[in-house]
């Protein structure tokens, strides 16, 4: 019964969800409060309703009930309890239902934390929001109904891919899509705010912390997802330039540009027209990668299972819901207005610099994943896009903004001086450029591009402490200490400065991985050892195991440095007992400046295996610099003008005033 | 399940013989020569495995791409030239195998686009500064009534206070 | 007017993904229609002593379909093979892609030889030539050895009536 439960929930939150898109905004058009009104307590009933079914799908995962189709073909008697619970958003249709969920938990969150703004935008804001609602609702129930039985009910289930039996897989899902969903946010309120043609300062002071926290959480679910990928895959790799992974990352690349797009709109009122497009792009681009992941119209490791029945689905929810905010868009854009003027060299320019710099890198991201299919559909062939191209394309067009990120912030609104500019940047610029030498010249071989990447990286840091103490360094007229001036530093600043040196951190993580790491693909047999630096590898053999639903051979190999025992490393070869696919555990040794890493091949003789051996420098700055980012934007949320207060005054619009 | 067989008196093996006490060996490269051993995974890490979904065959395990590997060896010790292997390996499976995609008009746009996307954002970007400087300009100059109202408010504050 | 691009260029791209999803991104054409048919010179299932070359099979149209006694789907195919040579003058070589003899050999008196001969790939390197990546997979070869058609995927009878069967009739009406 307790599924029919989950599902009647689900058909009742789709009747309400009309509710939600219907009434709040026509109220908003008419100046109805009670209609307008109405939208908060739709969007959290919506919210229990689904958490409700989500709850009840958990509940038929953890009562092993196989007469559930989903659950049949995503778990197993034997699979362990957290991965019981992962499982619920392990295939297609749960994955969906997380989705809803986090969409129904954003909704409630804008309803709640928004007694600053006008009832007629939160009535839009939520009128939109209910209706993608309505749109992934409609989805659920016609195409993709996770509640769907199974007659007769199965003995035990398909299993868990073995590959996501991992707690990569409990936390890198739910992370990702608060971040994609949570575009909708910023979405919802840019479209509100073009029904209601007041696009503004305030808009855009408000969008902001939304825009921010999402955009935390996608950086971390794609850091999650790459360091996932690095220790289960077994090949050392942490991004392929997968379509998969690139459907999160656009909206990652589109996202930055719109926290920064909207920086400007709320200091100065300008870039409205791109910021609005910004958001509209960043959630459609979310949208969009749902449709990559879940059509069938792309090969990934990552792809659901393709039914283009779901595709069709998508795409003409696609259609409507960017094709109707891009319409809006064009029928508004002339009514945005243009804000502050600004000359040439200025922070806006640069910032918008930015903006077109971080777009045009989602537009070649994008370019590179849908190419091999405008070709196809075109009957020009069929190609693959991959690595090679992305690498290639992507780093020229992403290393100008590194540049600017030193310049932007230094620079002055509306006017900067590109001499003044220079002069307070030169020293910045030879520190970096001998430091990124001097470095280089001392490691085993010089490389352009390591040189390169390191200019980039400490151009980062020296020019972010420039600007850091030309904040808190003693002025001559007070007698504030800086360690006191850097109390009082607003917290949205010390934010952008962590973030930005993320950025540094990650940018010299993979410089140095891709110059300088070492692999080893060799035959081990008993004692044999292989040698790398100062570090030797020694293959003490193989001894077999079982675990809670696997068979494993597990390796025993030592690592010595300069002759001394440091430990002991245990790479796994599994097979497990449902579907019999041999997966690779490697074993790593992690370590601030470098990462040790070693997975078994195949048997090749009575006690011999192959053996890869890899030494990985500065391989977790890559997840460190991602994190510093996401901390950044933490930071920045704890601005003290986000504050809630308890207001007693209401915001009134001219719709309310006037109607 | 010849496999399996083999794991098992391996597994047997190591339990009758116990650790190895002969001298540390330094541990033979798969196959025999480090160099051309390099060569192949270089050239694999950019070849579609084309039984696999999105994996190069430097990763896959696949038997077609252990085959295709060995191919590559095979080929590097006949002498020929990274540009006469890719060749080898397109004429049979096509351009789809490689993950560089190859330059051809198909792919022009494919490769300019990225510049193309950066240059057309810049102009919008200049465009869009130099009608700021004029419209903004007019927008927001006060008209001469403007300026006598506003002259006339400031006095008058001016004189209250 | 820049404001009407971002919605026209979101309408071609809809447009490009519509057709998308009535393709099969797993489908690789094979670059070697309209070219001659790969060299090779392989002994017969049947007679390890027996070498067969393409260049043996020049003049004759055929079907070259590829299989092997571990491939689950060629079980499905071949009874249509079998059926199909039984009424119709066509020649069909098997290629036993990376099989052992006595397993392959097995395979045929169990499920029946539709084949004019059997050729022996053990290491699957002219399943390379070929482009072969998945079995079972078919070609057909014209008169001047040119491959015409390449089929991956078991063959169905609607594949063999309407496209297979109707080409091999033209091309063996070719001079």
């Amino acid at each position: 019964m307790i599924p029919e439960f989950g599902h009647f929930a689900l058909i009742v939150c789709l009747l309400l969800s009309f509710i939600q898109v219907a009434v709040p905004i026509a109220g908003a058009q008419t100046g109805n409060i009670a209609w307008m009104r109405i939208a908060r307590p739709t969007a959290r009933v919506q919210f229990a309703l689904v958490l409700f079914a989500f709850g009840c799908l958990i509940y038929s995962f953890l009562t092993n009930d196989f007469s559930v189709r989903y659950v049949a073909m995503t778990s197993s008697r034997l699979l362990p309890i957290q991965y019981k619970v992962a499982a619920v958003w392990g295939g297609h249709e749960g994955s969906i239902l997380l989705w809803l969920l986090m969409l129904t938990f954003w909704m409630t969150a804008v309803s709640i934390f928004s007694q600053h703004l006008p009832e007629s935008t939160l009535a839009r804001i939520l009128g939109v929001m209910g209706f993608i609602s309505l749109g992934f609702l409609l989805f659920i129930l016609l195409t993709s109904n996770p509640f769907d039985r199974l007659i007769p009910a199965a003995d035990d289930g398909q299993d868990l891919n073995p590959l996501l039996q991992d707690p990569g897989m409990v936390f890198h899902p739910p992370m990702l899509y608060m971040g994609y969903v949570g575009f909708s946010v910023a979405f919802a309120f840019a479209i509100a705010a073009l029904l209601g043609g007041d696009l503004d300062a305030a808009w855009a002071r408000w969008s902001r912390p939304w825009t921010t926290i999402a955009w935390v959480f996608l950086t971390v679910g794609i850091c999650l997802g790459s360091a996932w990928a690095y220790y289960t895959l077994g090949w050392g790799g942490w991004w392929f330039w997968d379509p998969v992974e690139n459907a999160s990352f656009m909206p990652w690349l589109m996202g930055t540009a719109l926290m920064h797009s909207l920086a400007v709109t709320e200091k100065r009122g300008g870039f409205k027209f791109w910021t609005v497009l910004l958001a509209i792009f960043a959630f459609s681009l979310s949208l969009l990668g749902t449709f990559l992941v879940r059509s069938g119209v792309l090969t990934s490791v990552h792809a659901f299972a393709s039914d283009p029945k779901r595709g069709v689905f998508i795409l003409i929810f696609l259609v409507v819901v960017i094709g109707g905010s891009l319409s809006l868009f064009a029928w508004r854009a002339p009514k945005v207005g243009l804000g502050g003027r600004f000359s040439m060299v200025s922070r806006e320019s640069m910032l918008l610099g930015n903006n077109v710099l971080f777009a045009a890198a989602a537009g070649s991201v994008l370019l590179g994943t849908l190419y091999p299919l405008f070709l196809d559909a075109l009957g020009l062939g069929k190609i693959s896009v991959g690595p090679p191209y992305f690498d290639t394309v992507f780093v020229p067009v992403m290393a100008p903004a590194l540049f600017l990120m030193g310049v932007g912030p230094l620079a002055r609104w509306k006017e900067a001086s590109l001499p003044e500019l220079a002069i307070r940047l030169r020293w910045a610029a030879l520190v970096s450029v001998l430091t990124a030498l001097g470095l280089t010249l001392i490691t085993s071989h010089f490389s352009i591009l390591v040189a390169f990447g390191l200019l980039l990286a400490i151009w980062i840091v020296v020019t972010a402490g420039f600007n850091l103490w030309s904040r808190i360094r003693p002025l001559p007229d007070s007698n504030l200490h800086p360690l006191q001036r850097l109390k009082g530093l607003p917290s949205s600043y010390l934010g952008m400065l962590v973030a930005h040196l993320g950025v540094a951190v990650f940018v010299v993580g993979i410089t140095m991985v891709k110059g300088y790491e070492v692999e080893k693909d060799v035959q081990m047999d008993l004692g044999d050892i292989v040698e790398i630096g100062p570090y030797t590898f020694k293959f003490k053999g193989v001894s077999e195991g079982e675990g809670p639903n696997y068979r494993f051979q597990r390796g025993d190999v030592d690592i010595l440095r300069n002759g001394e025992f440091v430990r002991n490393m245990a790479p796994e070869k599994r097979i497990y007992l449902v579907q019999r696919n041999p997966m690779t555990n490697a074993a790593i040794d992690t370590g601030f400046l470098r990462d040790l890493y070693v997975s078994l091949g195949e048997q090749v003789g009575n006690t011999a295996w192959t053996v890869r051996v890899y030494y990985k420098p500065f391989v977790d700055w890559i997840w460190g610099g991602c994190l510093l980012m996401a901390l950044g934007g933490v930071l920045a949320l704890a601005d003290k003008r986000y504050r809630i207060e308890k207001r007693n005054s209401k915001v009134t619009t001219q719709n309310e005033r006037t109607a | 399940m010849q496999m399996m067989k083999n794991l098992i008196f391996a597994g047997l093996m190591f339990l009758v013989l116990g650790v190895s006490t002969a001298p540390a060996k330094e541990a033979l490269p798969v196959g025999d020569d480090p160099v051309v051993q390099a060569r192949m995974m270089r050239l694999a890490t950019v070849l579609r495995c084309l039984v696999c979904q999105n994996q190069t065959i430097a990763d896959s395990h696949a038997d077609l791409a252990s085959d295709l590997r060995n191919q590559i060896v095979e080929l590097i010790h006949q002498g020929k030239t990274d540009s006469e292997i890719m060749d080898y390996m397109t004429e049979r499976y096509g351009d789809f195998v490689l993950y560089r995609p190859p330059m051809k008009t198909s792919t022009l746009l494919l490769w300019f686009g990225p510049l193309l996307l950066v240059v057309i954002g810049g102009a919008a970007l200049y465009r869009s500064a130099q009608d700021r400087q004029r419209n903004v300009a007019d927008e927001t100059e006060l008209t001469l009534e403007q300026k006598r109202l506003a002259d006339q408010f400031l006095n008058r504050k001016s004189s209250e206070s | 007017m820049s404001r009407f691009w971002p919605l026209a260029i979101f309408f071609g791209l809809v447009a490009f993904l519509y057709v998308g999803l009535h393709r099969d991104p797993h489908e690789v054409p094979s670059p070697l229609l309209g070219k001659p048919a790969p060299a090779f010179a392989l002994t017969r299932l049947d007679d390890p002593s027996t070498t067969i070359t393409r260049d043996q099979l020049l003049g004759h149209v055929y079907m070259l379909n590829v299989w092997a006694s571990w491939c689950v789907s060629c079980r499905d195919e071949h009874p249509i093979l079998v059926e199909y040579v039984r009424k119709h003058p066509v020649e069909i070589y098997g290629l036993d892609y990376k099989d052992t003899r006595p397993e392959a050999v097995a395979w045929l008196e169990q499920l029946g030889n539709p084949y004019k001969a059997a050729l022996f790939d053990s290491d699957g390197r002219v399943g390379i030539d070929y482009g072969v990546y998945g079995v079972p997979e078919t070609f057909i070869i014209d008169k001047k050895g040119v491959v015409r058609y390449k089929q991956t995927g078991p063959i169905s009878p609607d594949v063999l009536m309407n496209t297979l069967a109707p080409m091999i009739e033209n091309l063996q009406k070719e001079s």
